[in-house]
């Protein structure tokens, strides 16, 4: 590109025209599949949303405008499901951020042994989701899991029952599941972010007399910062939409209390098969997902503008 | 001072063995109870090793189980998928890593709604596209749509793994006369092989545990993947958990080997990427 832009007067405009469609050709074959097998669909099921579609229902599939979000006005086990998502989503990011920077921070010495160990804590996120889900609920299940009996032991719980049936609780059976499994993310994000930031600044504020919690105050969280905003805002969103461990480990009971949106969406579609409805409540998920993110690049743009 | 600093060391060497403690106990509870023997499953449900250790779960599960169909199939859509989603993405990440041109900010846009929305949303479309063209219960078809699913984050992954690697370099190719893709082709790939194999693991483990999909575009047992026929344990044996866990851990084989290798590259992709800012 450089070497076309020294003499673009001399050049054919066949060659100018490959030089402009090169960066196309090269993203080309992705971009076509990803508007082929997701924005297409997308659209679809976006359409579907406006739409009375019942997949077992042959005579279904007329538009009805906008029926199904009056229904969702109405819906009670909707609005509950929203804050249940809040709850999930907020304790899930919250703690695997604080565990994943605690672990990054570790990793981050260098001792013998480092790589295995590394290794070893980054594993649970090979684990496939919907078999995590399974194991965990074994864990907590004092019959063949030894969770409930420890819990009891140590005083969390009046008695070695399985929280997951216990309505005031079953919310942090599938939050403990995805901390555990989603911790491994934060950490390699964030480690790979502490291992690019300069160690001779670590030495300065050494020599110049500042502590250990003086030093990670002033360098390194000015350095993770942004690593640490977009990968709260992915996770963030990622996790509202991820409802395996959810469906595997609880399905929302008992008595909704574990019900979140995303799996209340999956129970509407593959349980009672109304694509229709499934479709309206992902589409106002989706949008209340997009204002999120919005309002986080925003928030971000001001306080960049402010330094 | 001295022993100030020790007792940190061990302090640290401690948090970090918890740290491995809490996150290998779930998967030892697995093994465990793949090699617990039925009668004593209950039993000894709160044991920490069962007094009698069996491998019967696995041989029955090798042998007498449609098992090794699964894995097979498993094998071949997460490793096609890895491997069709990591040209792509290096293609892709490439455009975006060097390039200035206009659609530029838009295809980011594009890829990150697509990071957005529930997926389960694209199951009846997906459906309805993929069965006039016989791409349902095919393994092909699973490809397809794992592929596309998987290509905006590698491309992410791939596009942070070049911005790793200085300009210089296919400039000075260039100036010798190569155009710009023999340069991407001969000189940046063969420096990007740790993004490659990480992205080439990453996707591998994501396609390798894909449920939804699989279990709506996938009827038959002759093409279903590992996690749609770890499923059909639960229906067809009446729930044997020592199968189904034994089952689980075969297959948690080839997932947990391709990340061990990768992950050091996860690492250092990343910090490559954000040397740059």
């Amino acid at each position: 590109m450089t070497h076309a832009a020294h003499h673009p007067a001399t050049k054919p405009f066949r060659k100018r025209f490959a030089d402009a469609a090169e960066p196309y050709l090269y993203s080309a074959p992705a971009l076509i599949l990803i508007v082929a097998v997701m924005l297409v669909p997308l659209v679809l099921g976006i359409s579907y949303a406006f739409r009375d579609i019942q997949l077992l229902n042959p005579f279904s599939g007329r538009f009805i405008g906008l029926d199904h979000f009056r229904a969702l006005g109405q819906d009670q086990a909707f609005f509950r499901a929203l804050r249940n998502t809040l709850w999930w989503t907020g304790a899930s990011v919250f703690l695997q951020f604080v565990f994943g920077l605690i672990l990054a921070l570790l990793l981050d010495k260098p001792f013998a042994g480092r790589g295995l160990a590394q290794a070893l804590c980054f594993l649970p996120w090979a684990v496939p989701s919907f078999l995590a889900g399974l194991n965990w609920a074994w864990l907590f299940n004092p019959v063949i899991g030894p969770l409930p009996h420890w819990m009891y032991a140590f005083g969390i719980l009046d008695a070695p029952n399985n929280i997951l049936s216990d309505p005031q609780l079953a919310m942090w059976g599938p939050i403990i599941a995805n901390v555990w499994w989603g911790i491994p993310f934060f950490a390699i994000t964030l480690l790979a972010a502490l291992q690019a930031i300069p160690r001779d600044l670590y030495e300065a504020a050494s020599i110049d007399g500042a502590g250990p919690v003086q030093r990670f105050i002033s360098i390194t969280l000015p350095f993770l910062a942004p690593t640490i905003a977009i990968t709260i805002l992915l996770r963030t969103v990622w996790i509202s939409n991820f409802a395996d461990l959810i469906v595997v480990m609880t399905n929302g009971g008992p008595a909704d209390r574990t019900q979140i949106v995303a799996s209340y969406i999956f129970t509407q579609a593959f349980k009672r098969l109304d694509f229709g409805y499934a479709s309206a409540i992902a589409l106002v998920l989706l949008v209340l997902l997009l204002v999120y993110s919005l309002l986080i690049v925003l928030l971000r743009q001001t306080l960049l503008n402010k330094d | 001072m001295r022993t100030r600093q020790l007792a940190f060391t061990v302090a640290h060497r401690l948090a970090i063995l918890a740290y491995i403690v809490f996150a290998l106990f779930p998967l030892f509870w697995l093994l465990k109870v793949s090699v617990t023997p039925n009668d004593l499953l209950y039993s000894e449900g709160v044991r920490m090793w069962p007094s009698r250790a069996t491998l019967e779960h696995y041989t029955f599960v090798i042998a007498h189980s449609a098992f090794p169909t699964f894995f097979k199939n498993s094998l071949i859509v997460a490793g096609s998928t890895a491997v069709t989603v990591t040209i792509l993405a290096s293609l892709a990440g490439y455009a975006l890593s060097r390039f200035r041109f206009r659609a530029k900010y838009w295809i980011v846009a594009l890829m990150l709604i697509t990071q957005m929305f529930p997926l389960v949303m694209l199951v009846a479309p997906i459906f309805k596209m993929l069965s006039p063209l016989g791409l349902t219960n095919s393994l092909t078809g699973l490809v397809i749509v794992y592929t596309a699913f998987n290509v905006p984050f590698a491309t992410f992954l791939m596009q942070s793994f070049f911005d790793g690697i200085p300009k210089d370099l296919e400039e000075a190719a260039m100036i010798d006369g190569a155009t710009q893709f023999i340069a991407f082709r001969q000189i940046i790939l063969p420096l990007t092989l740790p993004g490659i194999a990480a992205t080439l693991g990453f996707v591998f483990t994501a396609a390798w545990s894909e449920l939804l999909f699989a279990l709506m575009l996938i009827s038959g047992n002759d093409a279903a993947t590992f996690p749609v026929g770890l499923l059909t344990f639960v229906s067809k044996f009446s729930v044997d958990f020592g199968q189904m866990m034994a089952a689980g851990i075969l297959a948690l084989i080839p997932a947990c080997l391709f990340f061990l290798l990768i992950q050091r590259y996860l690492v250092q992709g990343l910090t490559a990427g954000a040397v740059k800012g």
